[in-house]
C-alpha cells in the first residue's frame, strides 16, 4: 500500500508561524498545475508493483485551485498508477476558499476527505497569526461541507498561542466537537526559523512562546478528546473510530510513498527524494522534461532511527517483531539494551512485544525516541 | 669532526621554519622527489593539521662544495612555549642556529626568546629574511630589525624564499662557511647529549643524541647518567630521511639509540649517555627535570572505560615523556586522571590524540596549575596543590602560593593601552616596556601563570587583532590568595567543576561560571539550580528551567530526514555527556570557565 502528495504551493498569504513552501502570488498557478501533471507522468514508473490507496492534496492551500484543474489532477493520478479500491482522497483548504460551489465541486472531482485549516476559532487569533479567514467562516464552511456530503472532515487547531488562556483553549476544544467532526489535528504553535513569528521575537516585537502553557494546553487537548472518544493515535492527530488519516499514517509506517510538486518528499525502500523548493526551477526542470530532485540512500542506521521516529510518535508505538524481521539482529540487542533505563523512567511501556510512550510523556516523544537511536 | 655542522631553525610559529627545513632537504637530495612532501620533519598527525611542530626531530644531510663533503646535522625544534625546555636541550646541542624571520611580519616573541636561547649556548647565529616572495614583504624594516636585535652587518643577512627555493644554496654555503665545526675529545669518556626520543611502536623508544665528547659504539653497556639506568647499545646509527645503523659515533655527531627501553620516561631530555667502560666523571650541564605547569583531571565519559583511559596513556606517555598522570577519583566523575601539562597547548594535544589515536571519549576538568600550601600548624611545610579538592580548609591555612611567569609580549604599538589593561585585569606588573622599531613595543610582565590559563591567549589575540605575540618563562612562587569556588547542581556540588580562583575575580567568574553553564547545560526534564559557593556561601545563582516540550508538532513526508538528523545529533551529543546527579552535563561544559569571555 502506498500514497501520493501533490504540493501546491500557492497560498492567498502566509501565515506568520508558516515555514511550507508556497508562493503567495498566483500568477504561475496555470503552468505549475501543467507542471505537476507532467512530473506524474515523469514518475510513472516509481511504484514498484505496489497499488496505492491514498491521495492527498497539500501545501500551500490547494483550494485555490480552480475546478478543472483539481479535476485534471485526479485525473491523471488515476491515469498514472494502480490503485486500490476506494481510495482515500484528502484535500487541505481554508475556510475562506470553501463557498457551497466550491464544495459541490470538489465532491464531483473525487474528493473524499477534507482538511480544513481552521486554526482558531477566535477572529484575535487569526488576525494575529495572518490567517485569511474569520471565525465565522470557519463554522460556516463546516456546516456548508456537511451538506455537501462530506462526513470525513479534519480541522486544524493550535494551541500555545499568545493570549489564549486554559480556559479560552478549553473553549476552541469544546467548540471543535460541537462541529462533529470525526478527526482534529492539532499543533503546538511553533517558532520556525525564517518565519515571521521567529523574527518579530528576534527582534524582541514579540515575546518568546511559554512552553509550560503548551505542555498544559497539550494535556488539556488529549483529555478532552479521549472523553469524547477520540483515539490520540499520533502526538498531533486525534481520530473517532474508523477515521484515522490514511495517507498521514503511512509516513508513520515507514510506507512508500510519492510526493510531486515543489519541495515534495518522496519515499521508496531504501532511498528519499525531494524536489527543489523554488517554483521557477520545478517548473523549468520539468518543462524539460526533467526532475529536479536531489536524493539520499538510507542506511540500514537510518531506516532503524527513522521507523523509531516516526513509530513512537503513535500510540501504537513500535512493534519489535518487526524491527526483528527488518533490521539486523544486533538492532534488536541495541534496543534492548537502550530501552532498559528508559522502561524503567515509565517513559516507555512494552505491551505485547510493542514499546509506546504513555500519555503523559508523549510531549517528550522526539528525546525518546533520540535515546534509543542507533548511532 | 671538522666536516660537521650542527645547526637547528630558530623562527616565531608560521615564519616558515618547516618549509625551509624541507627546501634544505631537497636540495642536498637527501629525499627524492618522490617522498616529498610538505612539512616533512611533522610527521604526526596532529603536527600537520595545526601546523606545528609538536616534537622535535633531527635529519642528517651530506653537502658537498669545491672544499669537500660536510655532514650537516639539522635538529628541527618545537616553536611553542609549552615545550622551551626541549627547545632550549636542541639547542644546546648545535653550534648554529638559522635565525629565520618573516619578511612580512618582522620579529615576534618566539623569534627574540629562542634567540636569547641560542646566544646563551653561544650558537653562530645565521640570520635568514623568509618570505621575500610575498607581495606583503618589508625587507628593510625587517633587516633594520635584525640588525638592531642581533648587531650583525646588513651583509650577513640572506634574503630567502623557502617557497620559491631563493637563496637556499647560500643557506647552506654559510652554514658551512660561518658555524663552527662542534669541539669535542673523540678519546675522551663517552659524553652525549640527549636532545629528544620518539616510541616507535615496532622498535621501542628511541633517544637521540648528540657526541659531545667520547665516542659511542654499537653493542657496548651504556648508562644514562640522571635516571642510573643501564642499556646495552643495541642499535646505534644516524638519522637519514631513514635510520642508517653505525658501528660507531663519534664526537661532534648527531645519531640514535635503541636499547630496549621500555617507556619514554627512562628517557629524560637533557639526560647525558656515557659508557659503562670507562665512563665520564660527569653529566654535561644543563639537566633539569621538566615539571608540569597545568593540571586537570581526565575521566572516561564511560565509566566503564577507566583501565583503558588507562591503557591509553600509558601509551600516550609512550612518546610523550612530559605527560604525568595518576589515578584520582572524583565524587561526580568517578574514576580517571590527573594529569600533569607542560601547558594549554600540551593539555589540548593530549586530549585530541586520545580521542583521535585511541577512540576515548574523555572529559578534561578545569585544569589549574600548582600552588603551594603552608598551614598554621606547620608553616614551614610546603604542601603542593595540584587539584582543587586537595585544597585545604581556609580556616587552617598559614598562606599560600601560586607560580609566577615572566611574559614578553610583542605588539604594535596601537594594541599597548588595550593589552596593558588585560594583563593589569590579569593581575599582571609591568617590568619593562621597550620600543624595537617606532612601532613595535616589547611589553615584559609578571603575571600569575594560572592567569594565562584561563581565557589569556585569545584574549590577546583579539585585544590585538591577531598581532601580538607571547612567550613566557617561570619565576618562581608568590604568595597569593586563592579561593575555591564550588558549584552545585541542584545543591549537590560537583567536584569536578570546582576551582582555585584568586580572591578579587572570585564573585565575578562564579558568577559568569554559572552563565555559561546555565548556556551549556542543555535543558533537562526538570529544573536545575545553578550556584557557585565559597566554603558555605553562595555567591552566584542561575536557574534553567525544565524542558517541557521535546516533541515537534509535525512530522510528515518532508519532515522526516531533516528530524531524524537532528536527533542522531541529539544522541549523539547525548553520548558525549556524563550525568553527574540526575543532571546531564556535556563534555565542553568541565572546560567553560576556560571562556567565560566569548
Ligand atoms: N610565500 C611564502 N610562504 C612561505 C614561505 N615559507 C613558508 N611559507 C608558508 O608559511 C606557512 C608556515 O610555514 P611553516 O614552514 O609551517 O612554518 P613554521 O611554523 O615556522 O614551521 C606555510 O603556509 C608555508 O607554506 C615563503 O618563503 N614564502
Ligand atoms: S499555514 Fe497553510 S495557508 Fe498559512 S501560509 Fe502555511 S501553507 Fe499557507
Ligand atoms: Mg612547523
Amino acid at each position: 500500500m502506498a500514497g501520493l502528495y501533490l504540493h501546491i504551493p500557492f497560498c492567498r498569504q502566509a501565515c506568520v508561524y508558516c515555514d511550507f513552501h508556497f508562493s503567495t502570488s498566483l500568477k504561475y498557478r496555470e503552468p505549475m498545475v501543467n507542471a505537476i501533471l507532467r512530473e506524474m507522468e515523469l514518475q510513472k514508473d516509481f511504484f514498484k508493483g505496489e497499488t496505492l490507496q491514498s491521495l492527498y492534496f497539500g501545501g500551500g492551500t490547494p483550494s485555490v485551485l480552480e475546478h478543472e484543474e483539481i479535476v485534471a489532477l485526479v485525473q491523471k493520478a488515476f491515469k498514472t498508477f494502480r490503485w486500490a479500491e476506494n481510495p482515500e482522497i484528502t484535500l487541505e483548504a481554508n475556510p475562506d476558499d470553501l463557498s457551497q460551489e466550491k464544495l459541490t465541486q470538489l465532491k464531483a472531482a473525487g474528493i473524499n476527505r477534507l482538511s480544513i485549516g481552521v486554526q482558531s476559532f477566535r477572529d484575535s487569533d487569526l488576525q494575529f497569526m495572518n490567517r485569511s479567514h474569520n471565525a465565522e467562516q470557519s463554522i460556516s464552511c463546516l456546516q456548508n461541507a456537511r451538506q455537501a456530503g462530506f462526513n470525513n472532515i479534519t480541522l486544524d487547531l493550535i494551541y500555545g498561542l499568545p493570549n489564549m488562556d486554559d480556559e479560552a483553549w478549553k473553549d476552541q476544544v469544546r467548540q471543535a466537537l460541537n462541529l462533529g467532526v470525526p478527526h482534529i489535528s492539532s499543533y503546538a504553535l511553533t517558532v520556525e526559523p525564517r518565519t515571521a513569528l521567529h523574527h518579530k521575537i528576534e527582534k524582541g516585537e514579540h515575546r518568546p512562546l511559554d512552553e509550560e502553557q503548551a505542555a498544559r494546553q497539550f494535556k488539556i487537548l488529549w483529555e478532552m478528546l479521549d472523553k469524547a472518544g477520540f483515539e490520540h493515535y499520533e502526538v498531533s492527530n486525534f481520530a473517532r473510530p474508523g477515521f484515522r488519516a490514511r495517507h498521514n499514517s503511512s509516513y508513520w509506517q515507514g510506507r512508500p510513498y510519492l510526493g510531486v510538486g515543489p519541495s515534495a518528499h518522496s519515499f521508496r525502500a531504501m532511498h528519499r527524494y525531494w524536489n527543489v523548493s523554488n517554483n521557477a526551477l520545478y517548473r523549468k526542470a520539468i518543462e524539460k522534461g526533467e526532475l529536479a530532485q536531489e536524493y539520499e540512500e538510507l542506511s540500514e542506521k537510518d531506516r532503524f532511527n527513522e521507523y523509531l521516529m516516526t513509530a513512537l510518535r503513535t500510540r501504537e508505538g513500535l512493534d519489535l517483531l518487526e524491527i526483528e524481521k527488518t533490521f539486523a539482529p544486533e538492532y534488536s540487542y541495541y534496543l534492548m539494551k537502550e530501552v532498559e533505563p528508559v522502561l524503567g523512567k515509565g517513559q516507555l511501556h512494552l505491551q505485547n512485544r510493542r514499546l509506546f510512550i504513555p500519555q503523559e510523556w508523549r510531549f517528550h516523544s522526539d528525546g525518546i525516541a533520540a535515546s534509543l537511536f542507533y548511532i | 669532526m671538522k666536516n660537521i655542522r650542527n645547526f637547528c631553525i630558530i623562527a616565531h610559529i608560521d615564519h616558515g621554519k618547516s618549509t625551509l627545513a624541507d627546501r634544505l632537504l631537497e636540495s642536498t637530495q637527501t629525499i627524492s622527489d618522490r617522498d616529498k612532501k610538505d612539512q616533512l620533519l611533522d610527521d604526526m598527525d596532529l603536527e600537520r593539521e595545526r601546523g606545528i611542530t609538536i616534537k622535535s626531530h633531527a635529519i642528517q644531510m651530506v653537502y658537498k662544495n669545491g672544499e669537500g663533503e660536510f655532514t650537516l646535522n639539522l635538529i628541527d625544534t618545537p616553536g611553542h612555549v609549552d615545550f622551551s625546555y626541549e627547545v632550549s636541550r636542541a639547542i644546546a646541542a648545535c653550534e648554529g642556529a638559522l635565525l629565520v624571520v618573516d619578511a612580512a611580519q618582522g620579529i615576534q616573541a618566539q623569534t627574540i626568546s629562542n634567540l636569547y636561547l641560542a646566544l646563551e649556548h653561544d650558537l653562530e647565529i645565521i640570520p635568514v629574511l623568509n618570505k621575500i616572495d610575498l607581495p606583503s614583504a618589508n625587507p628593510e624594516e625587517v633587516k633594520d630589525q635584525i640588525i638592531d636585535l642581533i648587531g650583525c652587518d646588513e651583509s650577513d643577512i640572506i634574503p630567502a624564499s623557502a617557497k620559491t627555493g631563493m637563496g637556499i644554496s647560500e643557506i647552506l654555503e654559510a652554514v658551512v662557511q660561518r658555524i663552527p665545526a662542534p669541539v669535542g675529545d673523540p678519546d675522551a669518556p663517552l659524553q652525549a647529549l640527549i636532545f629528544d626520543s620518539v616510541y616507535n611502536p615496532y622498535r621501542g623508544i628511541e633517544a637521540f643524541f648528540k657526541v659531545v665528547n667520547g665516542r659511542i659504539r654499537s653493542g657496548e653497556a651504556v648508562k644514562f647518567m640522571a635516571t642510573g639506568h643501564q642499556y646495552g647499545a643495541d642499535e646505534i646509527g644516524v638519522l637519514r630521511l631513514k635510520q642508517e645503523p653505525r658501528k660507531e659515533i663519534s664526537a661532534g655527531n648527531v645519531g640514535y639509540i635503541i636499547s630496549g627501553i621500555k617507556q619514554a620516561k627512562e628517557v629524560k631530555v637533557g639526560d647525558t649517555i656515557t659508557a659503562m667502560e670507562k665512563p665520564a666523571k660527569e653529566a654535561i650541564a644543563g639537566f633539569e627535570n621538566v615539571k608540569p605547569m597545568v593540571f586537570a583531571g581526565i575521566y572516561p565519559v564511560d565509566t566503564e572505560d577507566f583501565e583503558e583511559l588507562r591503557a591509553s596513556l600509558e601509551k600516550l606517555q609512550l612518546n610523550d615523556a612530559s605527560l604525568t598522570f595518576e589515578p584520582e577519583s572524583s565524587a561526580a566523575l568517578g574514576f580517571g586522571f590527573r594529569c600533569g601539562f607542560l601547558g594549554m597547548l600540551h593539555m589540548e594535544i593530549v586530549q585530541e590524540r586520545l580521542e583521535r589515536e585511541f577512540d576515548m571519549t574523555v572529559i578534561t576538568t578545569v585544569p589549574n596549575v600548582s600552588y603551594r600550601a603552608y598551614l598554621k600548624k606547620n608553616p614551614e611545610k610546603e604542601i603542593i596543590i595540584n587539584n582543587p579538592s586537595e585544597f585545604p580548609d581556609p580556616s587552617t591555612l598559614d598562606h599560600i602560593e601560586e607560580p609566577y611567569i615572566k611574559a614578553q609580549i610583542i605588539t604594535k604599538s596601537d594594541y599597548v593601552g588595550g593589552i596593558m589593561n588585560l594583563c593589569i585585569e590579569k593581575r599582571g606588573i609591568l617590568k619593562n616596556q621597550v620600543y624595537l622599531t617606532s612601532e613595535r613595543v616589547e611589553l615584559s610582565f609578571d603575571l600569575p601563570l594560572t592567569e594565562i590559563v584561563f581565557d589569556f591567549y585569545d584574549r590577546l589575540k583579539t585585544i590585538s587583532r591577531g598581532y601580538a605575540s607571547l612567550d613566557y618563562h617561570p619565576l618562581g612562587y608568590r604568595e597569593t590568595e586563592m579561593v575555591k569556588v564550588d558549584i552545585m547542581l541542584n545543591g549537590d556540588p560537583v567536584d569536578a567543576l570546582s576551582a582555585l580562583i584568586h580572591r578579587d575575580n572570585a564573585y565575578d567568574l562564579g558568577k559568569k561560571m554559572c552563565e555559561k553553564l546555565r548556556e551549556l547545560i542543555p535543558r533537562q526534564q526538570f529544573m536545575i539550580a545553578i550556584q557557585a559557593a565559597i566554603g558555605a556561601k553562595i555567591i552566584a545563582r542561575e536557574t534553567l528551567s525544565a524542558l517541557r516540550k521535546d516533541v515537534t508538532a509535525k512530522c510528515y513526508g518532508g519532515d522526516i530526514s531533516r528530524k531524524r538528523k537532528l536527533l542522531e545529533k541529539q544522541k549523539a551529543g547525548k553520548k558525549r555527556m556524563r550525568q553527574v546527579g540526575n543532571v546531564e552535563i556535556p563534555q565542553q561544559a568541565f572546560l567553560a570557565v576556560l571562556k567565560l569571555n566569548d
